[in-house]
């Protein structure tokens, strides 16, 4: 009978205490660990290594949030999420942030109660489909099958281009990018539409790449970025500020081979500031003084982490294009750390 | 002192009591199992609000913008969220109509084999249920969609008489355009199936007073299919065929069953074909041996014997089992979601990521298969009733 109710009185207890919610920093610091949603496998962006560690762009980001909350890039849990799970996983706070080449959109920024921090790669949606199909755009595409990843923004810009441009296709929804290039490979669609970066990065893994072409249609506005849950403007600001950093850190010439000995103290008091010699940033954002040298030492600044899992170097071979800095005539623009 | 004692024992009395006692335990529990409602309720509520979400479903009235491929009512781009939730379940309900048929023929025909006196029989149909029973009928839809998307491609189509076309796009068929005249052929449609009933009504009856047979099954599949025929063809074929045509990606006109409709088809109706061949072989065998040498020893046939005899009475085993059966494949067709079969789980998440609302959408799938299994559970209890055996 007591056993009974110390157990009713727990349970009782645990079902009171969810509405008394500490802020998401304190509960990074205190389980030491950054929960980080990214992608299932996206070439560039979320992959394994040969050790079997999740690398890329988005990953990188994780690891740099980690370093200056936690002071150690590797004390991430990584949330392999698929297009649908990604929003439930991210409201009911199963993870802190979301670094999965998410597109900012009024609705879901707005309506789904999240904070979208920046804008971390500019892309659009495009087609890849087969150079034999014999077609050269994708106005073209009247009466093909289409391969989409469920639950993106994807799945809508194709109805909106097809209905405007008067076509019929028979939408082909898979759930993962896996899956839609086999479903792609298998001829099972003639094209398949995700983010052109997507698509750079799915081609590298067909063995017969030169057969198949990105068609130059580019149908949509897809900013891609990491997101928090809304009402936590504390935590919002660590991760607009972590991003903010490596693109500053970029312009102003900071690497992760010269920031240990700039953070030191340098000539250039902007430098100073965000990496703690001068001011106290750090300790505005609830973090140490040198967030920011942790977290560019983690991967580096925006550009080496670009040019390391998209760059031209890479079998991507991304541009940088649009998301080159502002001063190369990009669009990659941070605010000042003042 | 005197009524504080008598107070006490009246409390000892009512904790005593065995009665008293238990009707009181019941009612705290039913009073904590309602608070705990309450409370998960209202902290859901309260957490919903603290993150600016909006509870109901007001958005089902939205546009969905997103497009169906198999849809079996009209929808487009700009139909409501709610639109696209209904086509989803159609297209639930479709497969798992199609999955209960087919998987009570292969069930029955398989029992009944797996008893056949035939070594090679009896030994391929064990191999049939052991295999399907035993693995993951995830792994069998994805399996069949494997084998499917491996069928020659559009340009390599197998052309069945220049109509239908068969390639891993699934099998694209002419569509029937309906004149006028049809009416009549589906008002003899009406007529067949009535007659047929009356028909083998009448021969029942007939059967248990004179103890004549009538070929009751074959007139009534004469009725049902050779009156519309000879309707069909006195109103001069007032059907027009919708024959697909090859374009440059596809083909058009007529209408397409896609490969993840069949391999979702095939795989449950297999899988679940094999658990009710087990039933059946089970509900086969629980007719005592006695009932099957009577019936020989008044000259019964071993075909009638099956029929009139044996089956009757194995129905009240396979009945209740077979329920389960029926319930189980419609809500494995769930996992149509994996090939990308547009069912009702696969549109509601497309329609939960869309809209945000993550709740109502869980809720509305759990209250549909809910639905759908307290029907099927309701529907196959009457029928139970019906043939249960009159104990005299």
């Amino acid at each position: 009978m007591k056993i009974a109710w110390t157990f009713l009185g727990a349970i009782v207890i645990a079902l009171f205490s969810f509405t008394a919610h500490a802020g998401t920093l304190d509960d990074v610091k205190s389980a030491g660990v950054l929960k980080c949603g990214i992608n299932t496998g996206l070439p560039g962006f979320a992959y394994t290594d040969d050790a079997g560690n999740w690398i890329g762009f988005d990953a990188a980001y994780c690891r740099a949030v980690a370093a200056a909350v936690l002071g150690d890039p590797d004390k991430v849990e990584y949330h392999n999420l698929t297009g649908q799970q990604r929003f439930p996983a991210l409201a009911s706070g199963e993870i802190d942030v979301l670094s999965r080449n998410t597109t900012w959109t009024f609705s879901r920024d707005v309506d789904l109660g999240f904070t979208f921090i920046g804008v971390s790669y500019y892309d659009g949606q495009g087609f890849i489909g087969r150079k034999s199909l014999g077609i050269k755009s994708a106005t073209e595409l009247d009466g093909a099958s289409v391969c989409i990843q469920t639950g993106t923004t994807t799945e809508l810009n194709l109805a909106d281009f097809f209905r405007v441009n008067g076509m019929t296709y028979e939408p082909v929804p898979i759930e993962t990018n896996e899956e839609a290039r086999i479903a792609y490979l298998a001829e099972r669609c003639d094209v398949y539409t995700t983010d052109a970066s997507g698509l750079a990065a799915t081609k590298t893994t067909f063995e017969d790449g030169d057969a198949h072409m990105v068609f130059p249609e580019i149908i949509s506005k897809e900013p891609l970025g990491p997101l928090v849950r809304h009402g936590d403007d504390q935590w919002a600001d660590i991760a607009r500020w972590v991003l903010n950093a490596l693109i500053n850190a970029e312009e102003l010439g900071v690497t992760q081979g010269n920031v240990s000995s700039l953070a030191g103290g340098s000539d250039n008091p902007e430098i100073n500031r965000m990496l703690g010699s001068e001011g106290s940033l750090g300790e505005m954002l609830g973090l140490s003084k040198t967030w920011a040298v942790a977290a560019i030492k983690a991967g580096g600044n925006y550009g080496e982490i670009f040019e390391r899992y998209l760059g031209t170097g890479t079998a991507l071979g991304l541009e940088r294009g649009v998301n080159a800095l502002y001063t190369n005539g990009g669009l990659i623009y941070a605010p000042p750390m003042r | 002192m005197a009524v504080t004692e008598s107070s006490s024992f009246q409390v000892r009395r009512i904790w005593t009591d065995e009665r008293a006692r238990s009707a009181i335990f019941q009612l705290l529990t039913i009073v904590g199992l309602a608070a705990l409602i309450a409370i998960m309720v209202s902290n859901t509520l309260a957490n919903l609000d603290a993150r600016g979400l909006d509870v109901g479903f007001d958005f089902v009235g939205d546009p969905a913008f997103f497009d169906i491929n198999q849809k079996l009512i009209n929808y487009t781009s700009q139909s409501t969220f709610g639109r696209a939730l209904i086509v989803g379940l159609l297209n639930t309900l479709l497969v798992s109509a199609m999955g209960i048929i087919a998987a009570t023929i292969i069930g029955f025909s398989a029992g009944v084999l797996r008893l056949s006196n035939n070594w090679i029989v009896s030994r391929m149909v064990t191999v049939y249920v052991e295999i399907t029973r035993n693995v993951p009928v995830l792994l069998q839809i994805i399996f069949w969609w494997t084998i499917l998307t491996g069928l020659p491609k559009v340009r390599d189509s197998l052309s069945l008489g220049d109509v239908a076309f068969l390639n891993n796009r699934g099998i694209r068929m002419p569509a029937p355009i309906l004149e006028e005249g049809f009416g009549y052929v589906l008002i003899a449609i009406l007529v067949g199936f009535v007659a047929a009933i009356l028909v083998g009504r009448w021969a029942k009856r007939r059967q248990d007073e004179t103890g004549e047979a009538f070929p009751a099954i074959w007139t009534g599949l004469g009725l049902i299919i050779g009156l519309p025929l000879i309707v069909y063809f006195l109103t001069g074929s007032p059907v027009d065929w919708d024959i697909p045509e090859r374009t440059r990606f596809n083909y058009r006109g007529g209408f397409n069953v896609t490969p993840e409709l069949i391999a979702l088809w095939f795989a449950l109706s297999t899988y679940t074909g094999a658990f009710i061949s087990e039933i059946v072989r089970s509900g086969i065998l629980s007719v005592s041996k006695g009932q099957t040498e009577a019936a020989s020893a008044i000259g019964l046939r071993s075909n009638l014997t099956m029929r009139k005899i044996i089956l009757p009475q194995a129905l009240r085993v396979i009945i209740p089992p077979l329920t389960s059966q029926y319930l189980n494949l419609t809500k494995n067709s769930s996992l149509a979601v994996a090939i990308g079969y547009q069912d009702l789980v696969s549109i509601g998440g497309t329609v939960l990521n869309q809209s945000g609302q993550a709740i109502e959408v869980v809720a509305i799938w759990m209250f549909v298969y809910l639905s759908l299994s307290l029907m099927t559970s309701a529907f196959m209890n009457w029928y139970n009733r019906r043939i249960a055996l009159v104990e005299r």
